[in-house]
């Protein structure tokens, strides 16, 4: 335990590479004797697809797996099985909750999706009204859920549900794995403004959920879910130093080089400006990187997602604009439903459309300024009168 | 059919202990000896500059030759050493020559024949804090502006013209004169002595300006032809690229500062600062702030790597200034705002900090002069 070394990874990737061999091996089948061999994710434990390794050997095998053309899980796939639900479970889960989902789950033979904002519960997610009513050995959930991506082709869910609403809400709420399949389950595309539909509404009707499927405590919910939400968050700042014009300043530098008739002195000054705020973003980006390498993480990693949001729409806005005629054109309105998030691969108007989510998902703009302002610089909260009383008493 | 600009690899943008040690010993002694109130004090005095401090930071510390070699006498220590005392300096508005004398005159003497007796003799001097200097140029001249043209120097090297705003020259024995001669440019050593310095009313009460004229005042040449004018725009490219750092650490003071005041301020019965509206203020300015140090540690690392990438450099100095200008300026305008009345008054030092700022945003090159610098390295050409 935890004197695993980069030779003895190697030596494992070899084994496995001579056991199965890329290209004649059937995919799955790969990347089952991957995770069987502890290659999957090197920090989880032994047994669950790990070597109790430091995450940092995971470099070491990709990149021998990749040399080798081994098949990958198509991580963007799975996303929040892998970024989101995995560790969740790993924290929370029992021994047969951790045996039963995390092979499928890192395979991709099992799609996950997350049943977490409602309606009426979005930045103040903890005031979430679905309800998980215990009935013998199951509970039966009834509710609704919104912004859920991948539910349409998803086999489980990470679900919490209020399970006592007698208690202040933070209390009452409860974590649970739901089955897709259900027939209580109804998933519905919702459109967005940029006429497809990434996301979906999923609508809870006499769910029922065996108790062997709740992760962590009765009540214990609202802990176990900032659990999955830290981890939705680290996943900025692990990977690898970042080229120059990465990102949105990329397309918009590329349409200006390439359309000398579109220049005018105004947007030059606009786009410049924004080309050094991309360049300081990318800088200060690499900075986390080098503090996380060095083992010294400070807090700057949580202001990333509110410079990149601001970046992101001032640029494909400015995108939009520099195109004159041509954006007033849009691509296709058709509702499409994609796997994932492809911002490159459409034309400017999408940019400029979808990257007004990046204020709104994974905690809005307004509530990362409030945690920066608390967390960081340890100014008071504003007085609230929702802690303290029952969920059931708030007004509505 | 554009090829993707180049992406060098970014260097080191955090602190070595040694940097740490360093900024440790540079913060004792202004937590000492320039405080608010210090500062305050002397600005009402006829010698803006703080000679005792400046002693104390010269000799004890080593701060005057941090940049020359160690061979000339000094510490023989790079930019990224020298950024570090910036953000301290800026951080205290220390009324200290160290930007104009231990930056930019440093930088344009090490940019001339060290190997020259005479040269290195002043270098020493420099070195070991008996000596100020400062390179005579206009405190708003960039990098990139080609060779000033303000002074002539005749062929015996006596030198004649003007030179307004000039940083740090109040408290100089040696003046670094760039001045064009019969063989084109020459970077010349004057002694303070021979030029007829005035004084006028500066905006920023802790950096005073000069104005100097010179009337057939007896020069000795430094360089000649293309290393004096390589000599002036390094220096001119290290002023502006370490000056984010002043600028970074002046900015971490207002935020610093304005966050402690809104933690213990109470109006209509609770502390202000748990106000969202100002939260958010805060939040953002704290954003700015971090990324400014990202964009001032990364100019210090490339210009610490010099001779290697010129072209990098550039480009790193162009985007530090147009980044980090801004950040200090809304830093401390947001601090008079957040701090209400208290901010507007003389006796609080605030204002030192807005004048400073100001000042700064000019000086070295406008946030808009380096952002048209950048048009051409990253190849995206103006209109028309």
């Amino acid at each position: 335990m935890g004197s695993v070394s980069a030779a003895d990874v190697r030596g494992r990737v070899r084994a496995l590479l001579d056991g199965w061999e890329p290209g004649v091996t059937e995919p799955g089948e790969f990347l089952r004797a991957r995770f069987d061999a502890g290659l999957a994710w090197v920090h989880f434990p032994v047994g669950l697809g790990g070597l109790d390794a430091p995450r940092s050997l995971q470099a070491v095998v990709s990149a021998e797996l990749d040399a080798a053309g081994a098949p990958d899980n198509d991580p963007r796939r799975i996303g929040i099985g892998l970024g989101m639900a995995a560790p969740t479970i790993l924290a929370y889960g029992t021994d047969e909750q951790k045996a039963r989902f995390l092979r499928p789950l890192w395979t991709g033979e099992e799609v996950w999706c997350q049943l977490f904002s409602e309606p009426g519960a979005g930045s103040d997610l903890a005031g979430l009204r679905t309800r998980a009513v215990r009935d013998g050995d199951e509970w039966v959930v009834d509710g609704q859920k919104v912004w859920t991506s991948s539910a349409h082709t998803a086999r489980w869910a990470i679900l919490i549900a209020r399970t006592d609403p007698d208690v202040p809400k933070h209390r009452g709420i409860t974590y649970f794995v739901c089955d897709m399949t259900d027939p209580g389950v109804d998933v519905r595309p919702l459109r967005q403004i940029t006429g497809e539909a990434e996301f979906n509404e999923v609508f809870l009707t006499g769910v029922r959920i065996p108790d062997a499927h709740r992760l962590g405590a009765v009540g214990d919910g609202w802990r176990v879910a900032q659990a999955t939400l830290m981890n939705e968050r680290v996943a900025i700042g692990g990977g690898a130093s970042v080229p120059r014009e990465s990102g949105m300043i990329g397309p918009v530098a590329a349409t200006w080089r390439d359309r000398p008739e579109l220049r005018t002195p105004e947007l030059h000054d606009r786009l410049l400006r924004l080309w050094v705020d991309s360049e300081v973003a990318r800088l200060t980006a690499e900075r986390v990187r080098q503090q996380m390498a060095a083992g010294t993480p400070g807090p700057e990693g949580s202001g990333l997602k509110l410079s990149l949001a601001r970046l992101n729409q001032q640029l494909s806005g400015l995108e939009v604009e520099l195109l004159g005629e041509q954006g007033l054109r849009y691509g296709d309105w058709t509702m499409v439903r994609p796997q994932s998030v492809d911002f490159y691969g459409r034309d400017a108007g999408y940019r400029y459309l979808r990257a007004k989510g990046n204020s709104i998902e994974g905690g809005t703009s307004e509530v990362l300024r409030n945690i920066v302002a608390e967390r960081v610089l340890g100014l008071p909260a504003e007085p609230r009168n929702d802690k303290d009383a029952a969920w059931k008493d708030l007004p509505r | 059919m554009s090829t993707a600009l180049p992406s060098p690899a970014i260097p080191d943008l955090l602190y070595s202990d040694v940097e740490d040690d360093l900024r440790a010993a540079v913060r004792a002694v202004l937590a000492d000896r320039c405080g608010p109130a210090d500062v305050l004090g002397r600005i009402e005095t006829a010698e803006p500059y703080d000679p005792a401090l400046w002693r104390v930071l010269a000799l004890e510390l080593g701060l005057a030759g941090l940049l020359v070699p160690e061979k000339l006498g000094g510490q023989g220590a790079s930019a990224r050493e020298a950024a570090v005392v910036l953000e301290e300096l800026g951080g205290a508005v220390a009324p200290v020559p160290f930007l104009g004398s231990a930056v930019l005159a440093t930088t344009a003497l090490l940019g001339c024949d060290t190997a020259d007796p005479a040269t290195a003799a002043l270098l020493g001097r420099l070195a070991a804090g008996e000596a100020v200097a400062a390179l005579a140029v206009p405190l708003p001249s960039a990098p990139g502006d080609g060779f000033p043209a303000a002074v002539r120097a005749d062929a015996g090297g006596r030198l004649t013209g003007t030179v307004t705003s000039v940083p740090d020259a109040l408290t100089a024995e040696v003046l670094v004169v760039p001045a064009l001669g019969p063989q084109g440019p020459g970077l010349y050593e004057v002694a303070a002595a021979e030029a007829a310095v005035e004084r006028p009313v500066s905006f920023d009460l802790t950096r005073p300006l000069a104005d100097l004229r010179l009337d057939g005042a007896a020069g000795r040449l430094l360089a000649g032809g293309d290393a004096a004018a390589a000599a002036l725009e390094r220096a001119l490219l290290t002023g502006a690229g370490l000056l984010a750092s002043e600028q970074l650490g002046l900015a971490q003071w207002c935020l610093d500062e304005t966050v402690r005041y809104l933690g213990q301020r109470r109006q209509f019965g609770r502390v202000v600062g748990s106000f969202q509206a100002l939260k958010h203020r805060l939040a953002d300015l704290w954003l700015d702030v971090v990324s400014a140090r990202a964009a001032a540690r990364n100019a210090a690392g490339v210009l610490a790597a010099l001779p290697s990438d010129p072209a990098e450099a550039v480009l790193a100095v162009a985007v530090a200034q147009s980044y980090v200008s801004p950040v200090a300026v809304r830093a401390a305008e947001e601090a008079v705002q957040l701090h209400g009345g208290i901010g507007m008054t003389w006796e609080h030092p605030l204002h030192l900090y807005l004048k400073r700022a100001k000042a700064d945003e000019i000086a070295l090159g406008s946030p808009g002069r380096h952002r048209r610098a950048l048009a051409g390295p990253v190849r995206l050409p103006a209109a028309g």
